[in-house]
């Protein structure tokens, strides 16, 4: 397979869709965790009760058309094989929980990735919408959409009290996790983020890197979400998390702003070394392609690389996990082989950039 | 870089561990590391269930002298799916719906804490489901209107709005006798 074709493939369409402010916050999710009324929830259901709610979506809402998500597909992790889940855990679109840990465990997706939901995780549903960019509104009005959409065919579980119903009570009331992820590598290097962090996290906000909490996020990339789900609407939620982010974003520029007129040399110095170990490397650990990414990326921001389009972040990111770069070989990879082929996949992209 | 305990696995945690200020570097894959048991921040080693059946424990860890003295005290258990309010409390995860019923009374402080000082759903009610739960929080809107006019002495829009009040009500009673 030629890479320009396996990337168009790997990549879901939802990401190659530009969004607002896509320079700082790649992306925007929001779930809702919803139960079915009478059925245990799945941590005590037997198999056959889970099996039952995977019908269940399979005869209501499967192979039926929605009128923004379009046609939706349902695959059961029974059927799949280990790295097919794997990359679906890499692109996002179900848990890591859900692929290895259910006991019946399926995800219904639509045609653009943008929507997803997990059957029997946790919860009954987990209905996951993804978009690319600043667009925590849309997201949430886009999963409204499709809870009303379930709502018309299946009882959720809800009390007027207590909300909607979850298996786990950080999740109970609105059942709503909103989440953005931020690529803030002028807030890192300026020292701003040690300073930052508690403040988020007073706020009744979560910071995560992605690989996991600690402030030294890899490759510069945070993922800050709510944290409370009860006693706030849905609205009130997502707006504290904006506001949030919002300034966030504002911090960033002037961050980036600033060190573009003190140490202009030193930042184009390091750019230019990231994009050149990325261009000729022959092997490279995904921490380190992580974060020279993340300086390309930068560069690619603040104007002082100009023949590199800025999604590569975005794109190589995936790309460069293990499922992926197996999915790509065709075959189990060791650690050393994916650390070369990561390098050759680098390579290859970005020379890819430069032909275009 | 391979695990240094399996020398099998990819070692995908990294940590360094100071002890009476002698420096050691870990590099581990997931596997070991839950297997040694070793706290690391963020992993999965040491769960957000595990945080919270601390939380959700409090009877226990008040009184530590009911270990070995068998309880007279009946255990609440949810009728619905069978869990006990012990076993909720130390997985972290209600078994059913009916779960929240049956441990009403203990709820309240566990949600409070989880949800900074909040117990009470704000949020959307589900539209079909929660039809009359629209129509009474209107009712209640309504009511609060009407007292609204009344105190200001206007009392032919406080009327008209009892009337709507009553038309609502009334659509209701319909409902349940169906």
């Amino acid at each position: 397979m030629s890479l320009q074709k396996f990337i168009s493939e790997a990549i879901s369409p939802w990401m190659k869709n530009e969004g607002p402010d896509t320079d700082i916050v790649l992306s925007s999710r929001v779930r809702l965790a919803r139960n079915l009324s009478d059925t245990p929830f799945p941590i005590v259901s037997t198999k056959e009760n889970l099996e039952e709610n995977i019908s269940l979506v399979d005869t209501k809402f499967a192979n039926k058309s929605h009128r923004k998500f379009g046609q939706m597909e349902l695959l059961k992790m029974d059927d799949m094989k280990k790295n097919e889940k794997r990359v679906l855990v890499e692109k996002h679109l179900i848990s890591p929980n859900l692929s290895d840990e259910s006991k019946a465990g399926a995800v219904l997706l639509s045609e653009d990735e943008s929507l997803s939901i997990m059957i029997n995780e946790e919860d009954h549903f987990r209905i996951q919408v993804l978009l690319s960019g600043f667009q925590l509104k849309d997201g949430l009005i886009f999963a409204n959409e499709i809870d009303d959409w379930m709502e018309d065919k299946v009882d959720f579980a809800f009390e007027e009290k207590r909300g909607y119903l979850t298996s786990c009570p950080t999740n109970v009331g609105t059942g709503l996790r909103a989440s953005v992820m931020m690529h803030l590598p002028a807030l890192v290097i300026t020292r701003q983020m040690n300073r930052i962090l508690p403040a988020i996290n007073q706020l009744g906000l979560v910071v995560r890197g992605i690989y996991g909490e600690g402030s030294e996020a890899l490759g510069n990339l945070f993922q800050i979400s709510n944290q409370m789900t009860l006693g706030k609407s849905e609205e009130d939620i997502v707006e504290d998390l904006r506001s949030v982010v919002t300034q966030l974003i504002q911090q960033e520029r002037a961050a980036r702003e600033s060190l573009l007129q003190q140490s202009k040399l030193q930042m184009e110095d390091r750019v230019y070394r990231s994009y050149g170990i990325l261009s000729y490397s022959r092997t490279i650990e995904s921490k380190e392609a992580t974060q020279r990414l993340s300086d390309v990326r930068l560069g690619i921001d603040m104007g002082l690389i100009d023949d590199v389009s800025g999604n590569i972040l975005n794109e190589l990111m995936i790309l460069t996990q293990p499922g992926f770069l197996q999915q790509y070989a065709g075959e189990i990879l060791s650690t050393e082989q994916r650390d070369q082929r990561r390098a050759t996949l680098i390579r290859e992209r970005l020379k890819l950039e430069n032909k275009n | 870089m391979l695990c240094q305990e399996c020398q099998q696995k990819q070692a995908t945690l990294h940590f360094t561990k100071i002890i009476n200020g002698e420096k050691t570097e870990f590099h581990i894959c997931e596997t070991c590391a839950k297997e040694k048991g070793e706290y690391i921040p963020g992993s999965n080693s040491f769960s957000i269930h595990q945080l919270l059946s601390g939380l959700l424990d409090v009877e226990q860890s008040i009184s530590p002298s009911s270990e070995g003295i068998i309880q007279p005290k009946k255990q609440l258990t949810c009728k619905n799916c069978g869990m006990t309010y012990q076993q909720f409390a130390e997985i972290g995860r209600f078994g059913c719906s009916k779960c929240y019923e049956e441990f009403n009374v203990k709820l309240d402080p566990i949600f409070k804490r989880i949800h900074s000082g909040n117990a009470t759903h704000a949020g959307k009610i589900p539209k079909r489901k929660g039809k009359d739960l629209h129509i009474h929080k209107e009712i209640d809107h309504l009511k609060q209107e009407m007292q609204h006019y009344i105190s200001k002495e206007e009392f032919e829009q406080a009327a008209e709005i009892r009337d709507k009040i009553r038309s609502l009500e009334k659509s209701l009673n319909s409902k349940e006798e169906e």
